[in-house]
């Protein structure tokens, strides 16, 4: 599958490593993605890396990717400007599935596991009906916060919005706990919202267990898992996680059946 | 409030939900309503540790004061949650300080209350600490994970 190329619209910095690049086909209009997937950047010269897509589902001019710079080809992306070119395959993998959603939704998110929830959230804040939607994240410190103005205006379109970080910093006066200990006080009913979680493995295991502890369904719980995405097609078995071949079967994966003990699996 | 209302906030705090009714009436006996202004000291390190507190609305900040700068923040807890261990082992004294980041209600539980009715009846004894336990072992892992620094990127491609 040969990468399209996308000319970078604008870079947005998040922190000193994370960047939110906003792209647009050469020719043509955007590709169609649902919430939740992801595409292989090309940096062209350096290498192929898998990205969540971070925009809305309803983009047809742009999509957007944030990029955590943690290696050669991360680090080419996120030092892309505008103007630049890169490639795009995909896109690839399961979505987080908001179309289906008309009841209460909790979205948990851990520092940059916040980028592959945002379209998921924007879609959430514009559907009809009685619907509540919970988004709460987890950052390592206050300055460690993605998409900060975007939490504030998802609170003031009516989303109940709660923030906590690991470690505080001068001046902050907001939660200082590990992203779970804004469950109890979040003010959904376990027992009839769904989930969302994105974030580092660790720490979704522990929101997982610690929603169903509280009452929630464990098919109603959604995580999204990443493991070593090379090909995006299912062919070359990098990305397998048990019977499941990530970049088909995830990234986005119900919290039962197999799921909860692959995750707990050690690697050999 | 009254004893009974006081009676009630206990049952019903999610610290002591779900306890036996005889369990519920013993600890009842030794907590009385305490309300702190925003910035109020619950407690202060190095202090006679003797009472855990209920929140029941507000939030409280567990912090280490140090020298020539602001307070450091260790955790956050709020409404729903319960604050302070240290009445419960020797020698009795609080580790940390504990601060009122917003206007705080809460029960306070008068440790030496606790503890004797907890020698006079070890049943009692028994389910308060199964209680604290979970609370405290929640915490613990939590803090082991805050540890890890899992936000921090692993270096790869």
């Amino acid at each position: 599958m040969t990468p399209v190329l996308y000319r970078v619209l604008s870079r947005r910095r998040h922190t000193v490593d994370v960047v939110t690049l906003r792209m647009a086909p050469l020719r043509g209009e955007a590709m169609t993605l649902r919430c939740g997937q992801f595409n292989m950047l090309t940096a062209f010269g350096v290498g192929e890396s898998a990205i969540s897509v971070s925009s809305g589902p309803d983009e047809r001019d742009w999509i957007e990717h944030t990029v955590r710079d943690v290696g050669p080809v991360t680090h080419a992306l996120c030092a892309t400007a505008p103007g630049e070119v890169v490639g795009v395959r995909g896109p690839f993998g399961t979505d987080w599935g908001v179309e289906e959603e008309d009841g209460d939704v909790v979205v948990v998110a851990g520092g940059i596991g916040l980028a592959p929830l945002r379209g998921a959230i924007l879609h959430l804040l514009g559907r009809s009906g009685d619907g509540r939607l919970f988004v709460l994240v987890g950052a390592r410190s206050p300055s460690q916060f993605v998409f900060a103005e975007d939490l504030r205006a998802w609170s003031a379109a009516g989303a109940h919005v709660a923030v906590t970080v690991d470690v505080a910093e001068p001046g902050w006066a907001g939660h200082v706990g590990l992203v779970t200990s804004l469950l109890g006080t979040a003010g959904f009913d376990p027992a009839a919202t769904s989930a969302l979680v994105c974030g580092p493995e660790v720490m979704m295991r522990f929101v997982a267990g610690a929603l169903l502890d509280r009452g929630m369904a464990p098919h109603r719980i959604k995580v999204s898992l990443e493991r070593n995405m090379q090909c995006g097609l299912a062919w070359c078995g990098h990305c397998q996680l048990g019977p499941l071949l990530l970049c088909r079967d995830g990234p986005v994966v119900t919290y039962d059946g197999v799921v909860p003990p692959l995750m707990l699996e050690r690697e050999r | 409030m009254n004893v009974q209302d006081l009676k009630e906030v206990v049952r019903t705090h999610p610290m002591l939900a779900g306890l036996p009714e005889d369990v519920v009436e013993l600890a009842a006996g030794c907590a009385h309503n305490v309300v702190f202004a925003e910035g109020a000291l619950l407690f202060a390190e190095g202090d006679t540790a003797d009472t855990l507190y209920l929140l029941r609305r507000g939030r409280v900040a567990i912090e280490v004061h140090t020298p020539a700068q602001a307070p450091l923040v260790i955790e956050t807890v709020g409404a729903g949650d319960a604050v302070g261990w240290s009445w419960l082992i020797p020698p009795y004294r609080w580790r940390f300080d504990a601060r009122a980041i917003e206007p705080v209600g809460a029960v306070a539980l008068d440790g030496t209350c606790l503890r004797g009715k907890a020698e006079a009846d070890p049943a009692f004894g028994y389910a308060l600490l199964q209680q604290i336990t979970a609370v405290i072992l929640d915490r613990l892992q939590a803090t082991r994970v805050r540890l890890l620094d899992l936000y921090e990127a692993p270096r790869g491609a």
